[in-house]
């Protein structure tokens, strides 16, 4: 009976995401070797924030101690991953800018997500504010988000709360964009047209027929706006734009063993291997969440949730 | 003679397009009585969708514009109602159904929720007892296994069933007019029967009045108490449908019929396709816009274009040669 089959019914025909994630919970137990990697990711950010949690009551020295006598050292079962120019411990110093980075990525996440969505569905129904507001994100989007931050920070200052917003900025101007396009097309399709039909009024349509439909986009989206937010945290540390030197990020870990690279390699490098392996572990969870949410693969989620 | 319940009167709907202004609706008049089935056939273009949104004020603006005339429906004209009205209107005592039963449901939502949604905004219904209601439509509708289907999402359900669910969501808050807007065209023909079979029925029990918009002159035999033909944004012919199909006054109306094959024809006879294409609505030719693809066009036919007049108390034509058309040409 399902005669019809061109790409616009395929996405109308896509089961609704909580049908989907079901779908992949399912998988994920069974552990196909593609979920493997989404399992090991998951293990990966589960210890991040264990130590975003804990990492200062982990520390087993002060982490803001310094020790000159025992500076430059490799790493040995006294330092783990060896001390800085100071003598501090690095194995402290990176557990503990854990917080940091996880705090700045999962704020700006938060913080664009809901006021990005919340503005994208408000102007998409509003032409006028609609023009207005898009030639504002053109505005914020044609700066690097790095020099924009860059800018920002040296105009108020540097603090966490400061990187939070000037990071916020770009990426809700970025998901005003995106989740624009999709409240726009998904306006034109038929069951919106005929929820209008019988009389729903449109804070009701946008709230209950639009919103769910596009949560897997915005899901996808936030975790590569989390990952590229860690990222850029670590980047405005590791300028001297971030939070001051003597508050631990991984930023500013990378930025002190800079300068002693050819002597104590390992001062940058445990840090840059968190901040890698953390970042590799949000844009895997998000890829994979895509794929099992992509009704263009739902080919393949038939033959692995069913 | 029972009651008007809609009266659209010259009504003018326009879209503006970068190749000009397109007249999708061009002063359109017909009267659809309290429980009177009335199709609104022509092919596709023609304006037929774009009249049943007119009178639901769904037209998307821009580019779209009715640019003149009136709805009376229930005494009250449409186009004179705030959004709000309007709003309040849909759904109660307008109900629609759409050509795509695979996308006229919202695919994350369950069949429940989206049948309570009119009850609950329409009716004031408290949410208990619009899925009791909900309930009800859904075994009206005749769909089996009603509690399970409720807690079921679209994609579980054959289109045949969603259409089932579109019509049950149209009549549940029991309207006075219930427009199908080529609600059958994408199911197959057995389908199609029993969806046609299920409006009729339901709008009988309710004593609504039924507007079956389509391009299948099928339909219209069996299930239409009136036919008007739309060719190019206007009104060709309005008509009780028997004495359409025996007497078809308008040369596009035998152009139609005659491109149907018919059970009680020769085997051997070719079906006649309609000669020519569909004008292009922003550069329509000059008098009656059918005369280029017309049998009968004589030279009064590309200067003059014929107003849709009566011929006698149920038969309107627009056409200056209706006297010499005949279906067996």
């Amino acid at each position: 009976m399902t005669s019809i089959s061109d790409p616009q019914t395929e996405w109308e025909l896509a089961p609704p995401m909580s049908v989907r994630l079901r779908g992949m919970l399912r998988s994920t137990a069974k552990a196909s070797k593609r979920d493997m990697v989404l399992a090991v990711s998951i293990i990966i950010l589960l210890l991040g924030f264990f130590l975003a949690l804990f990492g200062p009551t982990l520390a087993r020295t002060d982490y803001e101690r310094t020790d000159p006598i025992n500076r430059m050292q490799g790493p040995s079962l006294d330092h783990w991953f060896g001390t800085d120019n100071w003598g501090r411990d690095v194995f402290d110093r990176t557990i503990v800018g854990t917080r940091l980075s996880f705090l700045v990525g999962f704020s700006v996440t938060i913080i664009s997500t809901v006021i990005g969505v919340t503005v994208a569905l408000i102007i998409s129904y509003f032409r006028i504010l609609d023009a207005i507001m898009m030639r504002f994100v053109d505005g914020f989007l044609a700066f690097p988000t790095i020099l924009l931050a860059l800018a920002l920070i040296s105009l108020i200052g540097p603090s966490i709360g400061n990187v939070i917003i000037a990071l916020s900025i770009t990426a809700t101007a970025s998901k005003i964009r995106l989740v624009r396009g999709a409240v726009l097309s998904l306006r034109e399709s038929t069951y919106v047209e005929a929820a209008r039909a019988v009389g729903v009024p449109v804070p009701r349509i946008l709230l209950f027929h639009v919103l769910p439909n596009i949560v897997s986009i915005i899901i996808v989206q936030a975790t590569f706006t989390l990952a590229s937010a860690i990222l850029a945290e670590a980047s405005l540390s590791f300028l001297g734009a971030g939070v001051p030197e003597y508050v631990p990020s991984w930023g500013n870990i990378i930025a002190t063993g800079q300068g002693y690279i050819q002597v104590g390699f390992h001062i940058s490098f445990f840090p840059g291997l968190f901040l890698t392996v953390t970042v590799l572990a949000v844009v895997l969870i998000g890829d994979s969440i895509r794929d099992h949410l992509d009704p263009k693969l739902r080919g393949r989620l038939k033959t692995t949730a069913q | 003679m029972t009651e008007t319940l809609l009266k659209v009167e010259h009504l003018q709907t326009e879209f503006r397009t970068e190749g000009g202004v397109v007249k999708a609706v061009d002063d359109v008049t017909f009267e659809i009585k309290q429980g009177e089935t009335f199709a609104l056939v022509g092919e596709s273009g023609c304006g037929k969708s774009v009249t049943a949104l007119s009178i639901m004020r769904l037209i998307p603006n821009p580019p779209g514009e009715i640019t003149g005339g009136s709805i009376e429906f229930d005494g009250e004209n449409l186009l004179d109602l705030s959004d709000s009205d309007m709003r309040d209107l849909r759904g109660s005592k307008i109900g629609m159904i759409f050509q795509e039963p695979m996308s006229s449901l919202n695919p994350v939502l369950t069949i429940e929720s989206q049948l309570a949604e009119p009850l609950k905004i329409h009716m004031n219904l408290s949410s208990k007892a619009a899925n009791d209601r909900a309930q009800e439509l859904i075994d009206m509708v005749g769909i089996p296994d009603s509690k399970t289907r409720l807690r079921q999402y679209p994609h579980e359900l054959s289109g045949g069933q969603r259409q089932r669910i579109m019509i049950a969501m149209a009549m549940s808050c029991t309207p006075r007019l219930l427009i199908a807007d080529e609600a059958t065209t994408a199911l197959d023909v057995t389908i199609q029967a029993q969806i046609l079979d299920l409006m009729q029925d339901v709008t009988e029990q309710s004593g609504a009045s039924l507007l079956i918009i389509t391009h299948n002159l099928g339909i219209v035999a069996r299930y239409a108490d009136r036919v008007a033909v739309m060719y190019a944004g206007k009104l060709r012919e309005v008509s009780d449908a028997p004495s359409m199909y025996a007497n078809p006054l308008h040369p596009y109306t035998v152009g139609l019929l005659r491109s149907v094959p018919r059970l009680d024809s020769d085997k051997g006879t070719p079906l006649a396709p309609i000669a020519g294409e569909i004008p292009d609505l922003t550069n329509l030719p000059d008098g009656c816009a059918f005369n280029p693809r017309c049998k009968w066009a004589v030279d009064r036919c590309s200067n003059e274009s014929p107003e849709l007049s009566e011929i006698s108390p149920t038969t309107q034509v627009a056409c200056f040669e209706h006297s010499s058309v005949t279906l067996h040409a």
